[in-house]
């Protein structure tokens, strides 16, 4: 995947981190026909999100094809102020991406 | 006689323990790196994909969860869904379409501090039913709400 798939913000405020994070990925959900050759387009999406902050996950998603591509994730969580979020995707052919934000 | 007996118990005790042995080791990465569930993200129906996902299909209807869903979605290809429960000890909040080819989208396990929210956004083919299932305390509580899709999200 491109060297930029993810884009992360997360915000302390009173006591609570919202991280908001936005992936680069097609999320091809494998039900779709290619209008071309006719034969269904091959299923390529992200499975697998862990999001960890000082190495401890605190989020971990498992999704199917039927998310949006370019997926949209938002959770809160208790403390974090100061410390920095690592979030990892991987995807159904096993390519993945990792980056890492700064609480602010 | 007894001998032999004793002989053949002890030969399938050993054979058995090396057997588990043998399983336990080569199960334990696997489990470790193929966490996501397929039997579960596969399953055309609703009520089956939950079952292999969380362990159970008995669920109780709750207040305490709030779907944000638009009432009516333009376009099924994004449709922004925000749970949120607020009962304590939430675990994990799962998200299903039942009228999507494949029912469940979206699970996410909640741990260490993080509050029962999650927010994605997902795609719909056809108008219906959004659900909510949260995992709290060991216990199942689901939500529902309806979602009008004008232009289906998951056909070509």
């Amino acid at each position: 995947m491109a060297a930029k798939s993810i884009k992360i913000r997360a915000k302390f405020k009173e006591g609570v981190t919202t991280v908001k994070a936005l992936l680069t990925h097609q999320m091809e959900s494998g039900f779709r026909k290619d209008s071309k050759t006719g034969g269904m387009i091959p299923a390529h999406y992200i499975q697998e999100v862990v999001c960890e902050v000082g190495g401890k996950v605190l989020m971990n998603a498992h999704w199917s094809g039927g998310v949006s591509k370019n997926p949209y994730l938002s959770f809160k969580f208790d403390g974090g102020e100061g410390e920095t979020l690592k979030l990892t995707w991987t995807d159904n052919k096993g390519e993945s991406d990792s980056a890492e934000a700064a609480i602010s | 006689m007894n001998n032999l007996r004793r002989l053949i118990i002890k030969g399938s005790m050993a054979a058995g323990t090396l057997g588990v042995a043998v399983s336990a080791g080569l199960l334990m990465p696997t489990t470790v790196l193929a966490a996501w569930p397929a039997n579960a993200f596969g399953a055309k129906d609703m009520t089956e994909g939950l079952a292999n996902l969380l362990g159970s299909s008995d669920m109780a209807e709750s207040g305490d969860i709030k779907i944000k869903a638009p009432d009516i979605a333009e376009n099924g290809a994004v449709v922004p869904i925000t749970v949120t429960a607020t009962m304590a000890g939430v675990e994990s909040i799962t998200i299903a379409a039942p009228n999507n080819p494949a029912p469940l989208v979206a699970s996410f396990d909640l741990a260490g501090g993080a509050h029962g929210y999650a927010s994605t956004r997902i795609k719909m083919g056809k108008s219906g039913d959004v659900i909510a299932v949260v995992k709290a305390g060991g216990k199942l509580y689901t939500a529902k709400k309806g979602v009008k899709v004008t232009i289906g999200g998951c056909g070509g």
